[in-house]
């Protein structure tokens, strides 16, 4: 046990292990290309939808029930269900990281638009905003926060998540595991696990400073 | 002037909010539309700036019916005040008050400027503005809410329970506040509230609505005080009715004479000729002198606890201009209760 910490202490800051284009470094800048992309493209749909459906209070039961959904989706079964349907591309892989990021991000913009004081709504109103400045000036800006945590698990989750693009063949962090794995190599299947889980985290951790000193003005 | 006629709001769940309601608000005046929970009030006026819809009869601001106008629009043109205050806690101050103005696309320096001279308006410092609502009490929140719907200037304002969150020593500054403000601004102002003695306080004219949406009597508060329409008015006004209609009188009439001296209490005085406290032999106890411009019930009130049942008269400096006796007071406080109701 003493012996394969040791190893993977070698493994991590090997110098060699880090350049080249199948270096840490390459793959790590991979790992963070395909999640970024499929975040910012869950984002794209999810965003509006749950302020849609938070703004109408129209589909509630959608943004609701989204959540559980995301959380029984097999990622890996997706991938390969849009693979067999796509063939060999990075579609599967983008498709399952978007279709797990948009629930969390739903889920997370309705509820901090009902979370809007309704007086609050109500006022915006009696002051006489239209339904999209009550929307933008007032219902966006004060949901931010939630919204914010829904990209943020979103993105973790997407981190993640990722390692599935090596299994179709892809780059990033995943190739570490799925190489291992097949060259018995528990170091290099171990390394690649830690460096996802230490993305993840780092990320986590700046997001959640970023809030803090974004909303810092809020009471709540 | 606000005028409803023939008013009728039924709710999609078969409640009868406001039943044929047909009521004229007067211009340059504060109406209080006033009765317990769940009989229209805020209903009522709500359909002023189109908050709800009327299901049937018209609604007219300044002879114009508020259906025809674009809602939004007309709300800009309505000042709005809710219990809560309602402000923006993503937004400064300042930036809270300058809401409508912005709306109406002014620019930001100006809108910014006016805020800030609203903020004067209603009492607050001027360093209030940076600040974010929730790092001010409650009593300035509402001040808040009334700078921001005064902001555009418009002619109209409508207060629904602006004072309700507010402890009792709060309101009544404020509610001092509102009619200082109102003898400059001469604003058209609605205002909803369920508490009695705040309807007495500030309103020109008073509607008593009760529960389904009825209107039972609207009438300056004196009127009512003193000629309630129905039982439902009475008691919803309350056994003090009469003492009531006390604190709408002054003082001003009831004559004064020197006060006493060599009695078992005599009113001390300080070098101006400030009373202290009333004295004897062996105790002292306070005095509250009061102005002309106080009212009856206050004097009655001073009456009943001073030892002598003798009330100190004092001119706006606080000197002693006289003291007036518990008979004095009583006769007046009884001819203008008589006055009141046989008055047509």
């Amino acid at each position: 046990m003493f012996e394969l910490l040791k190893n993977l202490g070698h493994w991590l800051v090997s110098g060699s292990q880090w350049s080249g284009s199948d270096g840490i470094a390459h793959r790590l800048a991979e790992h963070l290309q395909y999640s970024l992309l499929a975040t910012v493209i869950a984002a794209a749909i999810g965003l509006p939808l749950g302020l849609l459906i938070g703004h109408t209070g129209k589909g509630a039961f959608v943004a609701i029930n989204l959540a559980s959904f995301g959380r029984a989706l097999p990622t890996v079964g997706l991938v390969v269900l849009v693979f067999l349907a796509g063939g060999l591309s990075m579609l599967p892989v983008y498709v399952a990281l978007v279709a797990l990021a948009v629930p969390a991000i739903v889920t997370n913009t309705y509820a901090g638009m009902t979370a809007v004081d309704p007086d609050v709504k109500d006022a915006a109103r009696g002051q006489g905003m239209r339904g999209h400045q009550v929307l933008f000036q007032v219902e966006l800006p004060l949901a931010l926060p939630l919204i914010m945590t829904g990209l943020r698990l979103a993105l973790i989750q997407v981190v993640a998540t990722a390692t599935i693009a090596a299994y179709v063949s892809f780059g990033g962090l995943g190739r570490y595991v799925f190489d291992g794995l097949a060259q018995r190599d528990l170091v290099q299947v171990l390394g690649g696990a830690v460096l996802v889980a230490l993305v993840a985290v780092v990320l986590d951790v700046a997001l959640a400073g970023l809030q803090r000193f974004l909303f810092r003005h809020r009471t709540a | 002037m606000i005028q409803f006629d023939a008013v009728h709001k039924r709710f999609p769940n078969g409640t009868t909010a406001v039943h044929d309601l047909s009521l004229r608000m007067p211009e340059g005046g504060i109406t209080v539309l006033v009765g317990s929970s769940g009989c229209g009030k805020t209903t009522t006026l709500r359909m002023i700036n189109r908050m709800v819809e009327p299901t049937s009869g018209t609604i007219r601001v300044g002879g114009k019916d508020v259906t025809r106008q674009d809602a939004a629009e007309l709300r800009r043109s309505i000042g709005y005040v809710i219990q809560q205050a309602g402000l923006f806690p993503h937004r400064t101050v300042l930036d809270n008050i300058a809401t409508v103005p912005l709306l109406l696309g002014w620019n930001r320096r100006k809108a910014r400027a006016r805020a800030a001279e609203l903020l004067e308006t209603v009492g607050l410092a001027a360093d209030a503005g940076k600040r974010y609502p929730h790092q001010l009490s409650g009593g300035q929140q509402q001040r808040v809410g009334v700078a921001r719907a005064l902001a555009a200037d418009p002619p109209v304002l409508l207060m629904d329970e602006p004072f309700g969150a507010v402890d009792p020593v709060v309101r009544t500054q404020l509610q001092d506040e509102l009619l200082r403000l109102q003898k400059e601004l001469s604003k058209t102002i609605v205002f909803v509230t369920h508490d009695v003695d705040e309807a007495v306080r500030l309103g020109d004219r008073i509607a008593i609505f009760r529960t389904g949406g009825h209107l039972v009597q609207c009438a300056p508060p004196a009127e009512l005080l003193a000629r309630p329409a129905d039982d439902f008015v009475a008691d919803f006004l309350g056994a003090e009715r009469g003492l009531k209609l006390l604190s709408l009188k002054t003082l001003a009439d009831v004559p004064q004479g020197p006060a006493p001296e060599g009695g078992t209490w005599t009113l001390v005085r300080d070098a101006q000729g400030k009373p202290l406290h009333w004295a004897s032999k062996d105790a002292e106890l306070p005095v509250r002198p009061l102005r002309d411009s106080d009212s009856l019930l206050s004097a009655l009130n001073e009456s009943v606890a001073s030892p002598t049942g003798l009330v100190a008269r004092v001119d706006g400096d606080g000197v002693l201009t006289g003291v007036s006796s518990r008979d004095d007071i009583h006769q007046h406080a009884g001819r203008a209760h008589t006055e009141a109701r046989v008055a047509a």
